[in-house]
């Protein structure tokens, strides 16, 4: 975060009130843009809101690297009755992580829309994205464990919303919007009944409040029954192994903005939240927590890291693969953090920049094939490297950083996850993870070789190259890709300090 | 300010990474102006960048990754020659290239002399290592490249031979690393700090291997096939740029770590003798440059062994001469194969008729490579002849070497540019080369002469600089040194004459000659048939229930994961909510009974 320390990026009269400008932003934007004439106006709104968030997002990760935590008090009623937004490392970090996700695609979102959504909804489209990034925005950010809740459901409305809107290319995202939304909404349920049982038990909302006072509780059966209550909404939201019924449809018939912004954020913020919870809030010495996470959460982890990339390999919709192959990525990222060491949690927040960077190149890089052409198998895009050399090369890159391959983010994800698990001694873990790896490298290398070698099937619809509009993002996805790759000590000290802020030492 | 954080940027990047950089704009360059102004534009930029570098000797440019500390920019008096040598290659290669287009071909190319620039400038083993491995995999593509089966198969078997070389370095590199705790160049042979060339323990962990690794790549005596097996199947660039990097980068890895190792010396004295008999009978003329090559990277390794400051410097110069004179060769025969698609000398002849520019600079690398003086073969030649002669004990290897440069004159200085240009009439009338071919071997032959006439030009970017003034004002130019060289090649050129006029020089016959190739072409699939025959009966039976048992597992596996298998069928999307109030049950269950 050193990076961030010396940065001038505002004002200090404006960098004071970043942490809710970074909220306020997008909640702004989505309402202007609901109200705005026409679709480039929305456009336009979206790309500067998000903008402006990753701006404040920079702001506060330099207050943080300065000062350790902001507390910013909203509306001048004080923590803990007043809601607050506390932001450590972990906050800070995940802020840029959303922000900047957010602004890449709502830069993409300019040209990609035109093929899926009539023109006339594309403000209240632009309006539910921003509501959505705002969500996530303040979820990452929130002090209040109430708060934090009502931020979740902000995201999941607008999310819900932009899932149906698949249905003009796809039926099929109507059943799977509502599947969401069942789902999202139990586990949001689930949520909330937890933080329920802790009101009850501690009598406050603010998160580290109730840190203080879980502390010297010990352990009663509401706080027990809270914190399973808790995880377990949080692992729907995360799309946990078996938990992950809503994703694959969700991601493969959305927009493909949405299943950008979704692949690349959604199921983070929740673990975010889940780590909070976890090693923040309930004191980490806790036994049902470690039982949890040692019995519980590892295991279902492992099991979705092999089962989902054995589905994603089966798979001949090309979506459902990269869905499958997101459920699994969750696996290796709840792996990293069921080590329950700083170690563990850095590789595991290193790994999430690294898998929101090649799966928003993934995903983008399909949603330019869409433009201009209808292909929901893989075996559609046979040969279409040819057609559109410039989308697809993206989609190599997103694909072998995916593999883990030399030289690109992906393989320094895998390596900090295998360095932290033979840390741990857990070998298990780093033989899960190297099996994982290996049945990646199956299912991206049918990808790849139909993609490049395969020559197209005659007769069938050609792709053409996707305008710049697109590639630009799709691009810029894929090069931070590569260039962590080579230097990655910016997302490394991100992840570092964010785990320290949960762990207190560094690694 | 920008211009000077640009000027900061060039000063302090390896300047490979220009041409690495160049090289994957070439598949994007379509019309010859623009493939041009990349394929010569990243030589170009990589050059400037080399010449304006920040000073010698320092760590110009470090990266740290995965705990290691990796030197991406280290250059000293040693990699600056050669270096620039590899640049210059690279930009002639570029425009010997530009009659047509094939960007994999291309583009592998300047991968490959980027690989190769960047390796000689890195400061560390690993990095070393890295780029390595990459001249390794980018130059296979150029024996691939002509497509056809019989060169796929001579590409498989020079990627063995590179990928073992590199698994030895990096093997060598990890227990140097591991024993040693240090990969940086600088901290290698800290008793030669501030001199180009180090010393590495032998017996250190790891020394042996890395001396095997680079060995393979330089074509020791017994490990040289891959050269004459690969080089002479390419298309008419492939050689040349084959010939420009590979061996004169293990030459490079060998001086950089091994100078003054006794046993290079006779390694070398040993290369340099025994391809002049294969040489001398081969028909396939790309083939007789081949084994010349080897002959000639035998003179460096064994002034590498050497190890005095004459003999490095004549190791180094020798290179850089070496890479312009067999590149002209090179350039020059595949001129010929180009437009008569063949370069076997029993179906060449007088072909210097219609070729007559081509014919002039086969010359000119000819009089090079026979070191003629005046030309560049002689300024740098005569620095390794010269360092062996000057130590006694090395009377033996002085003869070898005096033995190998009148070979030299025999197969590659006569029998190339005769059998090819003049020799009996082989009634074909091929066009002259295109006009981007003789420019590229113009620009060749201009520096092969360039060096001959004024040495000066070269020897001033040599390691030990004032050793090689030295040389020059004393030693070279002596009228004893000169009428030795003269008296030597004009015995050859007479004892290629008598033969031919008594016939008896071994007549340009179409046949395949058998070399060690031999074990690894025919001797081992042979041998391995034999061994494997039981295993393969045995392995027949097995491979059938094999077959049953993996088609069943990969049907189960069907079944199980694909859409609508088994694992969709139970974890429906509508069971997430069973599942979850399990799961939920669990954890209850766990947090209030723990």
């Amino acid at each position: 975060m050193t990076v961030f320390e010396n940065l001038y990026v505002a004002a200090p009269a404006l960098t004071a009130q970043a942490p809710i400008l970074v909220v306020l932003a997008p909640l702004v934007g989505a309402c202007a843009a609901a109200l705005a004439p026409g679709a480039r106006t929305g456009w336009v709104i979206s790309v500067v809101t998000t903008l402006f968030a990753v701006w404040m997002a920079m702001a506060v990760a330099g207050e943080v690297a300065r000062h350790g935590v902001v507390q910013y008090v909203i509306g001048g009623f004080a923590p803990p009755l007043g809601i607050a937004f506390r932001i450590d490392a972990l906050g800070a970090g995940m802020g840029l992580l959303v922000s900047t996700m957010g602004f890449l695609g709502a830069l993409y979102s300019g040209h990609a829309l035109v093929s899926e959504i009539d023109t006339q909804k594309h403000t209240l489209f632009q309006a539910g994205y921003l509501l959505c990034v705002a969500g996530f925005l303040g979820l990452v950010f929130t002090g209040d464990a109430f708060n934090a809740f009502v931020f979740l459901e902000v995201s999941s409305i607008g999310t819900y919303a932009l899932v149906a809107a698949g249905e003009a290319r796809d039926r099929r995202a109507l059943p799977a919007a509502f599947t969401y939304l069942i789902f999202g909404t139990v586990g949001a349920t689930f949520y909330v009944i937890g933080v329920g049982f802790l009101y009850g038990a501690t009598g406050t909302l603010n998160m580290a409040d109730m840190a203080a006072r879980l502390g010297t509780l010990g352990d009663s059966s509401a706080v027990q029954a809270g914190f399973a209550f808790i995880v377990v909404g949080l692992g729907l939201k995360a799309a946990m192994f078996p938990l992950h019924g809503w994703l694959p449809g969700t991601y493969s018939t959305a927009p493909s903005l949405v299943s950008v912004f979704l692949a690349a954020v959604a199921t983070k913020a929740a673990i975010y939240l889940m780590a909070r919870f976890a090693f923040d809030v309930f004191p980490q010495t806790t036994t049902f927590g470690g039982l949890f996470i040692k019995d519980v959460l590892a295991p279902l982890a492992a099991a979705g890291a092999i089962i989902c990339s054995l589905q994603a390999i089966f798979e001949t919709e090309i979506r459902r693969m990269l869905a499958f192959s997101s459920i699994a990525q969750v696996g290796f990222i709840l792996l990293g953090f069921s080590l329950a060491s700083a170690a563990g949690m850095s590789a595991a927040l290193f790994y999430m920049f690294a898998h929101a960077l090649m799966k928003t190149a993934l995903f983008m890089a399909l949603g330019a094939l869409a433009i201009s052409l209808r292909a929901r198998r893989l075996d559609d895009l046979a040969g279409v490297a040819r057609e559109a050399p410039w989308s697809v090369a993206a989609f190599g890159v997103g694909a072998a950083s995916l593999a883990g391959v030399p030289l690109t983010m992906g393989f320094l994800a895998k390596w900090r996850l295998i360095d932290a698990a033979l840390g741990a001694g857990a070998i298990w873990i780093v033989a899960t993870l190297a099996i994982g790896s290996l049945l990646t490298l199956v299912y991206v290398g049918r990808m790849l070789e139909a993609m490049f070698f395969r020559a197209p099937p005659a007769g069938a619809a050609r792709a053409k190259e996707a305008p710049v509009g697109v590639l630009a993002p799709l691009w810029i996805a894929a090069g931070l890709s590569i260039w962590f790759g080579i230097d990655a000590s910016l997302p490394e000290a991100i992840a570092d300090a964010g785990a320290a802020a949960l762990f207190g030492a560094a690694r | 300010m920008t211009v000077e954080r640009l000027a900061d940027f060039l000063s302090n990047t390896n300047p490979g990474f220009f041409i690495l950089a160049a090289a994957l704009l070439v598949p994007l360059a379509r019309d010859v102006v623009t493939r041009a102004i990349v394929m010569v534009g990243g030589p170009v930029v990589a050059l400037v960048a080399l010449i304006n570098a920040e000073g010698l000797g320092m760590n110009l440019s470090t990266v740290q990754v995965l705990g290691l500390d990796l030197v991406l920019y280290r250059p000293d008096s040693l990699s600056f020659v050669f270096g620039l040598a590899f640049i210059i290659a690279a930009a002639i290669m570029g425009v010997y290239s530009l009659h047509r287009r094939d960007a994999l071909q291309d583009s592998t190319a300047m991968i490959y002399a980027g690989a190769a620039v960047t390796a000689v400038f890195v400061g560390d083993l690993v990095s070393l290592f890295m780029a390595w491995e990459l001249t390794a995999i980018a130059s296979v593509f150029q024996v691939l490249a002509p497509r056809t089966r019989e060169s796929g198969r001579a590409a498989m078997r020079y990627l063995f031979f590179q990928v073992a070389s590199g698994m030895c370095v990096l093997a060598g590199v990890c227990l140097y690393a591991a024993a040693e705790g240090k990969t940086a160049f600088s901290q290698i042979a800290p008793s030669m700090a501030g001199l180009p060339v180090g010393v590495m323990d032998i017996g250190a962990p790891g020394a042996v291997l890395l001396l095997a690794g680079f060995g393979i790549k330089a074509a020791f005596p017994m490990v040289h096939n891959w050269l004459q097996d690969a080089y002479p199947k390419t298309t008419e660039t492939g050689a040349v740029v084959l010939s420009a990097f590979t061996t004169k980068l293990a030459v490079y890895a060998l001086a950089r770590y091994f100078a003054g190792l006794d046993a290079l010396i006779w390694i070398g004295a040993i290369m340099t003798v025994f391809p002049v008999f294969f040489a001398v009978i081969e028909n396939d003329l790309r083939k007789v440059l081949a084994y010349s090559l080897n002959n000639q990277v035998g003179f460096m390794v064994c002034a590498v062994g050497i190890g005095t400051q004459l003999a490095v410097n004549g190791a180094a110069a020798h290179a850089f001469a070496h890479i312009m004179y067999k590149a002209l060769l090179f350039m020059s025969m595949g001129a010929v194969l180009y437009r008569t698609g063949t370069t076997k000398a029993s179906e060449l002849g007088g072909l210097h008729r219609t070729m007559p520019w081509t014919t002039l600079f086969c010359l000119v690398g000819a009089a090079s490579i026979s070191a003629l003086p005046l030309f560049s073969g002689f300024a740098a030649k005569s620095m390794v002849m010269s360092a062996s002669h000057a130590d006694p004990a090395l009377f033996v290897v002085w003869l070898m070497l005096l033995f190998a440069s009148a070979g030299v004159l025999e197969h590659s200085g006569i029998k190339v540019p005769f059998f090819a240009f003049f020799s009996h009439d082989s009634g074909k009338r091929p066009q002259e080369a295109p006009f981007n071919m003789l420019l590229a071997m113009g620009m060749a032959a201009a520096l092969c002469i360039l060096i001959g006439v004024a040495p000066g030009a070269l020897y001033q970017f040599l390691p030990y600089q004032d050793s090689a003034i030295d040389y020059l004002a004393t030693e070279l130019w002596t009228t004893g040194h000169v009428l030795q060289q003269l008296q030597l090649l004009v015995l050859a050129a007479f004892a290629f004459m008598l033969l031919q006029w008594r016939q008896l020089y071994p007549a340009e016959q179409p046949g395949v000659i058998i070399d060690v190739e031999w074990i690894w072409r025919k001797g081992a699939p042979t041998l391995g048939d034999w061994l494997s025959r039981p295993l393969r009966r045995a392995g027949r039976g097995l491979a059938g229930l094999a077959d049953g048992i993996g088609a069943g597992m990969a049907g189960a596996a069907r079944q199980v994961f694909a859409p609508g298998g088994w694992v969709a069928a139970k974890v429906p999307s509508s069971g997430t909510a069973v599942l979850g109030l399990v799961i939920l049950g669990i954890v209850l269950a766990i947090a209030l009974f723990s």
